[in-house]
């Protein structure tokens, strides 16, 4: 398969490119962090995604969905990522659907459809530390008559304020540490036991901190396998952490098209300041590191679609390589447009925050550099 | 099963039958490389039947079309070979000048007679070529080059100097850019000409460097008749021909650092420092730098094949080869860089057996005329910035 896009993702990225670009340019994400949005995103363009087919981009279409992949997740990922739309299109969309495909019949009809109307929000509740470490899961599922209680705490739950429905990791069995034991649960927020408060970050986009104290489900609210979750979840990270990789390529070439722009515009002794060669040359490494990354990031997509061994490999590789262009890209944005980088009125200080927040989601670059070393044995 | 499964399962069996086991181990030395030539060696057996087997296949050139010598594929077919060669860690059969840099050039430019004499020659391994380009005065600033090729009734008489000339001294003929004119601007009054190293008047000398090797000659012309004819593309216009092979050139350096499915980086390091309780590394910083080089390596590998999809598309920028180049080169660097920490005092060794002749440490320097041969990467970046990004004064 060429590494390219095909005619049908091409006209997916136009489509999503006129919507986004059209409706939600970079000045709405700046209404909904000045108004301190409760939500932190517009319910309107919400349901206009799913009449798009976009919510519902990776549902089966016999759920009411596209069918489409990964590499079509990242499409969409990657205008995400040019206006930093704020959208519910990772947690629910693509984090959400992906988890939920893992689940029983009665599962899949159940959300999936909503899930493909607009109708039903998810949020995955993974990290428990200052650092995304999966295996290291400590809530506790313990046994509890027919069903199961919860106990611990979960942070960094993207859009989990505002979740119709939580996927939970927890531990059934075994300790931190290890890939057996865990399961995936579907927990209604509002259920007695949750105390969810509402962090918003430094990108003032919204994740959530929720603890839960004896919160009781049904074995019907096991997602997938009992003590076996892990598969599973890491598939849905995997898919998460391209999604993440592609969102991270979009606002690297924003990031950069706006700072190249400036270098032709701002004069400073006499001349365009992208007449010097210091500054030529930082440009044109940056340039090449995004184009490198693009590449690595579609590759690890299609893998992921067709089911390659290798998927997991590409997407340490993407999601490594990834994070350190978009930290390269934003520090040279803010670097090369001067002082007018540190002004809250010029937009390229949002594409730093966002992609300070974009490294740590879903394991950093150290991370999967480590990951890829596992790997690879060494 | 489609064609093109068809052929890749085809292709596998073929290379699974032909390709002898000894050709698919990753190189050792120098010796390893088959180039061709009037007075080509083979290093082994081996190496001779796996040559002449792909050679019959056209498979030496496998995308240049069957009347020259080449295997007559199309673009997939040959990146499908490419794969399945790399899965077995076959090596290539023929290394060339011919094949990486001129052979583009004389299917682009060559008129008919040009292409019938040279192809057939290069897809054999019969004529070995260099490549006369930088001269002591013109490095960086390739088009201030001085040689001259005076007009003698239908030939030229060529006289000057040239340097960093690759294996002058092995080279049965040489692709040498010449000044025609010196009236004009510098770009213009360049010729790009063709002519055999055995001619009168043509003298090599080879330069000893910090590998202890010589892999570079300086070559000297002293009236060198050579025949109006062997100008390929437009007298005066040889920039433009220069140019086209120079993209083929820094797509081959910069492919020089891509490795197939050779062993990771982090265990040959573990070979001489050990590993922990649990298998790692056994020197965490070390081990940091190689995941992270593997990462870069693994991208860059994906943006190669990206860069041949869009270039069979047509949606490639002419120029993104220079990107390539910059970016490969760093990266091969880098690599070696991280071999000579793994090595620790034992790479440090340059004559003895048990080092194959200092052969680590010799191809860590080898490695640092990556980024000055063929445009350095100052000079890539320049080109990016001026063509890709169209900046200002570049």
């Amino acid at each position: 398969m060429p590494l390219l896009l095909n005619e049908e993702q091409t006209m997916l990225r136009d489509s999503a490119r006129g919507f986004i670009g059209d409706k939600a340019p970079i000045s709405h994400f700046r209404q909904l962090r000045d108004a301190k949005d409760a939500a932190g995103f517009s319910h309107d363009y919400w349901r206009t995604f799913s009449e798009m087919g976009f919510s519902g981009l990776l549902v089966p279409e016999a759920f009411g969905g596209s069918g489409l992949g990964a590499v079509e997740a990242g499409v969409v990922m990657e205008e995400i990522g040019r206006t930093l739309m704020p959208s519910p299109f990772l947690s629910t969309g693509v984090l959400g659907v992906s988890a939920l495909k893992g689940g029983s019949a009665a599962q899949k009809s159940e959300y999936l459809t909503k899930i493909a109307n607009g109708a039903l929000l998810t949020a995955l509740a993974i990290d428990e530390g200052a650092k995304h470490r999966p295996l290291q899961t400590a809530m506790k599922a313990a046994r509890s008559g027919n069903g199961f209680k919860l106990n611990g705490a979960k942070a960094f739950v993207i859009d989990g304020h505002t979740a119709d429905l939580l996927i939970v990791a927890a531990r059934s069995a075994g300790t931190p540490g290890e890939r057996d034991g865990l399961t995936l649960f579907l927990v209604d927020p509002k259920a007695k036991g949750i105390a969810l408060e509402r962090t918003a970050m430094v990108d003032s986009h919204n994740a959530a901190r929720i603890t839960f104290e004896n919160v009781e489900v049904t074995a019907d609210s096991v997602l997938g396998d009992v003590d076996q979750g892990n598969a599973l979840l890491d598939s849905v990270l995997n898919i998460g952490r391209g999604a993440v990789a592609a969102e991270m390529v979009g606002l690297s070439d924003e990031v950069f098209g706006r700072t190249v722009t400036y270098l032709k515009e701002r004069k400073q002794f006499g001349k365009l300041i992208g007449e010097f060669q210091a500054l030529q040359h930082r440009a044109a490494h940056l340039y090449t590191e995004i184009e490198v990354t693009r590449a690595a990031v579609l590759k690890a997509l299609q893998l992921i679609d067709d089911g390659a061994p290798t998927a997991p490999a590409a997407i340490a590789v993407a999601k490594a390589k990834a994070g350190t262009t978009a930290t390269l890209a934003v520090q040279e944005g803010v670097q090369m447009h001067g002082g007018m980088g540190m002004t809250d009125q010029f937009d390229i200080g949002f594409f730093m925050k966002r992609a300070r927040v974009c490294q740590e989601l879903l394991g950093d670059s150290n991370y999967h550099a480590d990951q890829l070393a596992r790997l690879k044995n060494y | 099963m489609s064609d093109l499964e068809q052929f890749r399962s085809d292709t596998r069996a073929w290379l699974e039958a032909n390709c002898p086991p000894e050709m698919r181990k990753p190189m050792s030395s120098d010796e390893d490389t088959f180039w061709g030539g009037r007075n080509a060696k083979y290093s082994s057996e081996p190496q001779r039947v796996w040559f002449e087997r792909m050679r019959d296949k056209g498979w030496t050139v496998p995308h240049w079309p069957k009347e020259y010598g080449g295997g007559g594929l199309d673009g997939e077919q040959t990146k499908i070979l490419r794969q399945e060669m790399a899965a077995i860690s076959a090596r290539l059969p023929l290394v060339s000048f011919g094949i990486s840099m001129l052979g583009p050039a004389l299917l682009k430019y060559g008129t008919d007679a040009q292409k019938q004499e040279h192809l057939p020659k290069i897809a054999a391994g019969l004529i070995r070529w260099c490549q006369g380009y930088s001269e002591p005065n013109a490095g960086s600033d390739l088009a201030s080059l001085q040689t001259r090729a005076e007009s003698d009734g239908d030939d030229y008489l060529i006289t000057g100097q040239k340097i960093w000339t690759s294996y002058a001294n092995y080279a049965d003929w040489i692709f040498c850019l010449v000044r025609t004119d010196a009236s004009g601007k510098k770009h213009d009054g360049i010729s790009f000409i063709l002519f055999d190293m055995a001619s009168k008047g043509v003298s090599t000398k080879p330069i000893l460097l910090i590998s202890g090797k010589s892999p570079f000659c300086e070559t000297f012309f002293d009236n060198v008749r050579v025949p109006k004819s062997h100008v390929l593309g437009t007298v005066d216009r040889g920039w433009d021909v220069a140019k086209y092979l120079l993209q083929h050139e820094r797509a081959m350096i910069s492919g020089m650092g891509e490795r197939g499915a050779g062993r990771p980086l982090g265990q040959i390091a573990a070979d001489s420092i050990g590993a922990d309780a649990q298998g790692r590394l056994d020197d965490a910083m070390l081990r940091g730098q190689i995941a992270s080089f593997e990462v870069d390596e693994a991208a860059l590998a994906c943006a190669a094949e990206r860069a041949v999809d869009l270039a069979k598309a047509g949606q490639a920028h002419p120029a993104f080869s220079s990107a390539m180049k910059y970016y490969g080169t760093e990266l091969n660097k880098r690599r070696h860089e991280i071999l000579m920490s793994s090595g620790g005092i034992d790479a440090l060794e340059w004559e003895s057996q048990r080092s194959h002749e200092g052969a680590r440490p010799r191809a860590w320097l080898r490695t640092k005329a990556n980024s000055i041969e063929g445009g350095t990467s100052e000079v890539m970046l320049g080109i990016v910035a001026k063509r890709i990004l169209d900046l200002p004064g570049a």
